[in-house]
């Protein structure tokens, strides 16, 4: 049997005046690549925020790795990739020193890093093929630099479930391309890689599995038995024409 | 007069040894403080806390109890109110914050009027360094110390916490617990400076000294240095103005560091940095 990474059952978030998500249900499972896809406001930046633990579901179950939330943080289970925009770039830190916060929370808060922390972080480095960048400041990097110094953050910090928010945003086509590729080789690598996205032409070709979301799960699975003309359009309220199906 | 002699002279006097000390522990903790504050754009915040605090100052005063205690149980309300105001109303925050600092501001000023002098309301809100008594120096060498210390002790996780919260609260780290720590030492650091710089213009030392030496660097750590050794400066001009010419001491430390940010602006604009 396939193990499971993520698990939510029947989870219901409700913030007060909007209902985010209601009974989503999703079974994700290990070395896989899930696209995750829906209209903006239908529950996915939710549905990750409830993976990460940084929002309780009002009901419903969320294991992650076999764990509860709370333990799968401690054991630094799940790495979240944020949106770029959300990134202060011209902030005083280095390749190097951004990496080495994914292994804060295997220190604890008073810890210097040691030399098990330093080899893991210029692990993550060269594994994203950012190690001749490590002494530059964050916002000297290109758009597809940057994305890699977080993936290595995620490397560092031992996940083995990676949340990326949007990823591609912003990015040219070259760019996007070798990020593909970094992420399938980390999925091969036996990593769990998610992946929030509007670019419906290339997934696809990417994701192996993908889940749709309206305020809750419309359908998850493979991508060849899921990604149908029917369900998209259910998912986007039918309002998809460049996209073909075949 | 020769610039030893400048400067050593008015290092006879006892006063004048604890107001250079005084002012450069009160330059040393909040240049470190105002680093982080200008990278989690706080500056706003921390103008608020440090209007805020005086209610309580003056409540520690007639209490006799330690004035970082009153400074930080008022600074804790004046947040809390903040927050609840904004998720309540439509009003925006930055408007909300000169709501409620202001009030908290007023109603130190009238607590302040019923119970001391004019001349040490003065004091309290311009500061005056060479008027320092032995105890009040202690505290404010103590405590700055401390501040100094626990922010420095706890680096990598403030660190974290202005550079991406999201990802601490993800690997785990109590980063609420951190957010009223840092709030905490900011509202001890604001009190303990008080008597150098005053209510009024200790947020400049705050926000100034960071903004500086940003302009700088792309390195935290020289960041802290090139902070440090600016505030330091302007605390130590501050200090021999007050002695020499009878000059404000908040108002010359305040005015030298708004100097200096202004020339290193100057500097960063003419002199494009793959030419430094």
């Amino acid at each position: 049997m396939q193990k499971t990474a993520i698990s939510l059952q029947d989870v219901t978030v409700d913030y007060g005046n909007k209902v985010a998500l209601k009974s989503a249900s999703i079974d994700i499972p290990y070395h896989s690549f899930t696209g995750v896809i829906g209209m903006n406001g239908a529950g996915k930046s939710t549905m990750f925020k409830v993976i990460m633990g940084l929002v309780k579901p009002q009901s419903g179950t969320v294991t992650i790795c076999d764990d509860p939330v709370s333990i799968a943080q401690k054991h630094g289970h799940v790495a979240y990739v944020q949106q770029s925009e959300e990134v202060d770039w011209d902030f005083p830190i280095s390749v190097y020193d951004v990496v080495m916060m994914g292994r804060l929370g295997k220190q604890g808060m008073l810890k210097n890093p040691n030399a098990e922390d330093k080899e893991f972080v210029l692990k993550a480095l060269e594994q994203v093929n950012m190690l001749d960048h490590k002494l530059h400041q964050i916002g000297e990097l290109s758009g597809g630099q940057k994305k890699r110094v977080f993936v290595a953050r995620a490397l560092a910090q031992g996940a083995d479930i990676l949340l990326l928010d949007e990823p591609f945003a912003g990015l040219d086509a070259t760019s996007e391309k070798s990020l593909i590729k970094l992420f399938v080789d980390l999925k091969n690598q036996g990593k769990t890689v998610i992946l929030a996205t509007h670019d419906l032409l290339s997934l696809p070709d990417t994701c192996d599995r993908v889940a749709m979301i309206k305020h809750s799960v419309v359908a998850h699975g493979p991508t060849k038995e899921v990604f149908t003309k029917e369900l998209v359009e259910q998912t986007f309220d039918g309002m998809l024409h460049h996209i073909r199906f075949d | 007069m020769p610039l030893v002699e400048f400067i050593l002279e008015p290092l006879q006097y006892e006063f004048m040894v604890k107001a250079v000390v005084v002012s450069v522990v009160v330059g040393i903790t909040l240049a470190i403080l105002s680093c982080f504050l200008i990278l989690k754009s706080w500056a706003l915040l921390g103008d608020a806390i440090s209007h805020a605090v005086l209610p309580g100052v003056v409540l520690a005063y007639l209490l006799g109890i330690p004035f970082g205690i009153g400074a930080f149980v008022a600074a804790m309300l004046a947040v809390v109110l903040i927050g609840y105001v904004k998720n309540n109303t439509k009003i925006k925050e930055d408007a909300v914050m000169g709501i409620v600092f202001t009030t908290f501001f007023a109603l130190g000023l009238i607590m302040i009027s019923k119970v001391i002098s004019s001349t040490d309301l003065t004091h309290v809100l311009f500061g005056e360094v060479l008027g320092i008594s032995d105890s009040e120096a202690w505290y404010t060498v103590a405590t700055l110390s401390l501040v100094s210390l626990a922010v420095l002790t706890f680096r990598r996780v403030f660190m974290v916490f202005c550079f991406d919260p999201i990802h601490g609260k993800v690997v785990g780290l109590p980063m609420g617990i951190v957010h009223y720590v840092f709030l905490m030492l900011l509202a001890i650091a604001i009190t303990g400076s008080i008597q150098t710089v005053g209510i009024i213009l200790v947020i400049a030392m705050l926000i100034t000294p960071g903004s500086t030496a940003f302009l700088l660097t792309k390195k935290f750590s020289t960041m802290l240095w090139i902070a440090v050794i600016v505030s330091v400066f302007a605390s130590l001009v501050g200090a021999y103005a007050s002695y020499y010419f009878d000059a404000a001491t908040g108002g010359t430390i305040v005015f030298v560091q708004g100097l200096i940010f202004m020339l290193v602006m100057l500097y960063t604009k003419l002199l494009p940095e793959t030419y430094r």
